[in-house]
């Protein structure tokens, strides 16, 4: 079945940005919303830094008791699905709500309710065999991450297949891709989905401290996360999430729905390395690639930019770089190539579906958002990263590509739909 | 094409062990003895005892990896010893498992390191062990697969999830896909968690502490284990003249209406979609391997549901789980597996311990082992806290 799967609805919960316009215009303002951790006390810590959202969940439209109840990765679930959803004008009625699925990514779940329930419970670590009277009721919630995936699920009022995809830092775009396949196959007529995660949290900026992979840039954290730069060394942690509405594209052209792209390839490939490990040939990634270029039909000169994984670790940026030469050939030095990861960190699950929003909004508005603080780029890395500055230019087709611990290498390639 | 299968499950480990287990009745659950506890956090576990990490893995990993990655990675080694294949290339070959909730004991040992001495005492294994994708990377790794990767969590219903992207994969073009899933969430703060969704039966009767269908059904054991699949492409296997257990033939899966709704479960609905998929009629269905979750109202919603795809009494309905406790994620493979071996050798395995509830319009299968002639075709069907129900059905060989 030939079916094609088009973007009709956006929503963005994003460090220095709630909602998608606000998101957009940040990434093209070159702003950058790293920042000193504020949510806990980070002084034991190496990397003190993160990229952390001005998040009031009753604010963003939540009631007192999803706020109360739902961990913060939940919480920003729901205000993405809902922005969304209604963004895309999307009805779903009692007799189409089996056409209709739920796929959200993420990488670590509930991990900040599963680390403050431990610490009530094991009374600040004191026990082994923890104590569960002073559990909250919602606790067997945060420990199956797919009460996510059943939270969008309510909202969107979807009967249809209804998962969690959990690949590591790549759940953001596996999370979707997984979501067009089941659209592509005929299973689903529309999909909500998309990454969320909420790491900010002692024991996830202590597990990424042991292996030294986020920045120490701590005095100067508004310029920390540093990609492609000589002077990078880590990434900075960020958290957020964005969830699309995807939709059969015929079915999207008759209803009259703003279509800000078409999905027409995605590939996932495992690196079978090493779980935090990069090769430096990038060949994994370079496979999944071609092969999202070969699913949508298209060679890799008509590809106008590419949003890059771009973490900002000395591996990624190298093995990055490696693919995309061994993937576009001579095109890799034409094309540009950011990351907005400069910017808003790496919220892990959740990123990729920031950076397929973002590629979408290129797509739509046909500008690209530059690779801030890259002031001093690593000569080993001799590609087009389109440093500060935000460029115009008409964006038909555009790559987005993740990677992440597990060896997980993914690629999706949105373009403008053609009528 | 499934052509080799990896079974860990607290009856029995590797393909013999288990399916000896379970026809003769065997049982895997027990007082839970992981941890020394006053009874709150669970009296009974299906723990796989065993297991010697020593004996499957090397030193290396045994300091990276949870339980759960280290059950996974001696059944995915089970997996493809039987299956004898060798992809063409690492990229032709990949890895899509399912969790539930991570390698959580790991996570709590970390978490405790964390709180009782600080950050710089937190693993540096920490970072992936605990995650959900774990299992898929750790595969991918030992055996050298890189072609496309996956993780899918759907509490129980996930490991059907699983093995159906699987076939989707294989379907695309990939030669072979290990998939499947293993959990384990066996300590005590994984227990106080599983203690919350207050469906944890509170007895200390290994034989009547989970008991689905039954009218003393009041909860669930938990357990650990689960199963690993290698699934690939049937003319590939067929070139290679490689022994084939069936197939995955059909898949469906659903959502169920809010709480509250009032409207029933979409149970049959995933079932209908799976039977539909695989061409077949409800009359091609030998045996049906139920979800099972112990809890009436779910029991009831089960039963009428298949009572109304199949009318009522119509199909052997059976529940091994009943001897290894609810393995989360690893349930549904490991009850696909049953049903290829079942299909093999033309037996319904029973339903341990349990009195069938005569009010539910179920043929559930106890006592002895029943006979199956002809069989074409089963149906497991798996559900996952909040509402996911997935459905599949297998084949067995020609």
């Amino acid at each position: 079945m030939n079916r094609r799967i088009v973007i009709t609805g956006i929503g963005v919960v994003a460090p220095g940005a709630i909602g998608t316009k606000p998101f957009w215009e940040l990434l093209l303002s070159g702003t950058t919303a790293t920042r000193a951790i504020s949510t806990f006390d980070a002084t034991p810590f190496r990397s003190r830094i993160a990229a952390e959202c001005d998040f009031d969940p009753v604010a963003a439209g939540l009631s007192a008791e999803q706020a109360r109840r739902l961990d913060r990765a939940g919480q920003f679930a729901l205000v993405a699905g809902q922005e969304a959803l209604a963004d895309s004008g999307l009805r779903i009625e009692e007799d189409s709500a089996h056409r209709v699925g739920v796929c959200v990514g993420t990488a670590v779940g509930c991990t900040q309710k599963l680390e403050s329930e431990y610490v009530a419970l094991s009374a600040g670590g004191a026990h082994w065999v923890v104590d569960p009277g002073r559990g909250s009721p919602e606790l067997y919630d945060y420990f199956v991450p797919s009460s996510l995936a059943a939270e969008v699920a309510w909202l969107a009022g979807a009967e249809g297949p209804v998962n969690i995809v959990s690949a590591g830092c790549t759940s953001g775009i596996d999370s979707i891709g997984y979501a067009c396949e089941l659209i592509r196959e005929g299973t689903v007529d529309a999909m909500v989905a998309g990454g969320v995660d909420a790491p900010i949290a002692p024991i996830t900026v202590a597990c990424f401290d042991a292996i030294r992979a986020t920045s120490d840039h701590n005095d100067t954290p508004e310029t920390a996360s540093r990609p492609f730069s000589r002077s990078r060394n880590g990434f900075v942690l960020g958290e957020g999430g964005a969830i699309v509405v995807l939709e059969e594209a015929e079915a999207a052209v008759r209803r009259g729905a703003r279509i800000y792209a078409e999905i027409g390839g995605y590939a996932s490939r495992g690196n079978a390395y090493h779980m935090t490990g990069l090769r430096a040939d990038g060949a994994e990634m370079a496979a999944a690639i071609t092969a999202a270029l070969d699913e949508a039909r298209r060679d890799p000169s008509d590809v106008d930019y590419v949003n890059a994984h771009g973490t900002a670790t000395k591996q990624n940026d190298r093995h990055e770089t490696s693919a995309f030469k061994r993937s576009l050939g001579e095109h890799a030095y034409r094309v540009p190539i950011s990351s907005i990861k400069s910017m808003i960190g790496h919220s892990l699950g959740a990123v990729g579906s920031l950076e397929v929003a973002a590629t979408a909004l290129a797509v739509e508005y046909g500008a690209i958002p530059p690779t801030a603080n890259l002031h001093d780029p690593d000569p080993e890395l001799d590609l087009d990263y389109v440093p500060l500055t935000a460029r115009e230019k008409q964006v038909r087709h555009a790559l987005t590509v993740g990677s992440g611990f597990g060896g997980f290498q993914s690629a999706m390639l949105l373009s403008r739909l053609e009528r | 094409m499934v052509t080799g299968l990896g079974i860990v499950a607290p009856n029995g480990l590797g393909v013999g062990a288990y399916w000896d287990a379970v026809l003769n009745g065997r049982n895997g659950i027990g007082p839970l003895r992981r941890f020394t506890g006053d009874g709150r956090l669970g009296r009974l576990a299906g723990e796989v005892s065993d297991f010697v990490p020593e004996d499957h893995l090397p030193k290396r990993l045994l300091a990276q990896t949870d339980p759960m990655t280290q059950y996974a990675l001696a059944a995915a080694e089970w997996a493809l010893r039987e299956a004898g294949c060798s992809p063409s290339s690492p990229l032709e070959a990949g890895v899509i498992t399912a969790s539930a909730s991570g390698g959580f004991a790991f996570g709590q040992r970390e978490l405790q390191n964390l709180w009782s001495k600080g950050p710089a005492h937190v693993s540096a294994y920490m970072s992936f062990a605990w995650f959900y994708a774990v299992n898929t990377g750790q595969i991918a790794i030992r055996h050298d697969l890189r072609g496309p990767v996956g993780v899918v969590v759907a509490e129980q219903a996930g490991g059907l999830d699983a093995l159906a992207h699987a076939r989707r994969k294989v379907r695309g073009g990939a030669e072979l896909i290990v998939s499947g899933a293993v959990d384990s969430s066996l300590c005590p703060y994984g227990m106080a968690a599983q203690v919350k969704s207050g469906r944890l039966s509170g007895s200390d009767n290994p034989t009547a502490g989970y008991l689905p269908f039954d009218r003393r059904a009041a909860g669930h054991v938990p357990g650990e284990g689960g199963a690993i699949l290698t699934v690939e492409d049937a003319e590939r296997a067929a070139e290679r003249g490689a022994k084939v257990y069936g197939s995955i033939a059909g898949y469906g899966a659903s959502f169920d209406p809010p709480p509250g709704s009032g409207r029933p479960s979409a149970l049959a609905r995933a079932v209908e979609t799976a039977l539909a998929d695989a061409g077949l009629d409800g009359s091609d269905i030998a045996v049906v391997f139920a979800d099972g979750a112990a809890v009436p109202e779910l029991d009831a919603a089960e039963a009428e549901a298949l009572a109304s795809v199949f009318g009522p009494r119509r199909v052997p309905v059976t529940a091994p789980k009943t001897l290894t406790g609810r393995l989360y994620s690893g349930a549904g493979p490991l009850d696909v597996a049953t049903a290829l071996l079942a299909l093999r050798d033309e037996v319904v395995p029973a339903t341990a311990h349990v009195d069938p509830d005569p009010d539910l319009p179920l043929d559930v299968v106890t006592g002895r082992p029943r006979s199956l002639a002809d069989a074409r075709a089963a149906l497991v069907v798996a559900r996952g806290y909040g509402g996911f129900n997935s459905a599949l059905v297998v084949r067995g060989a020609e």
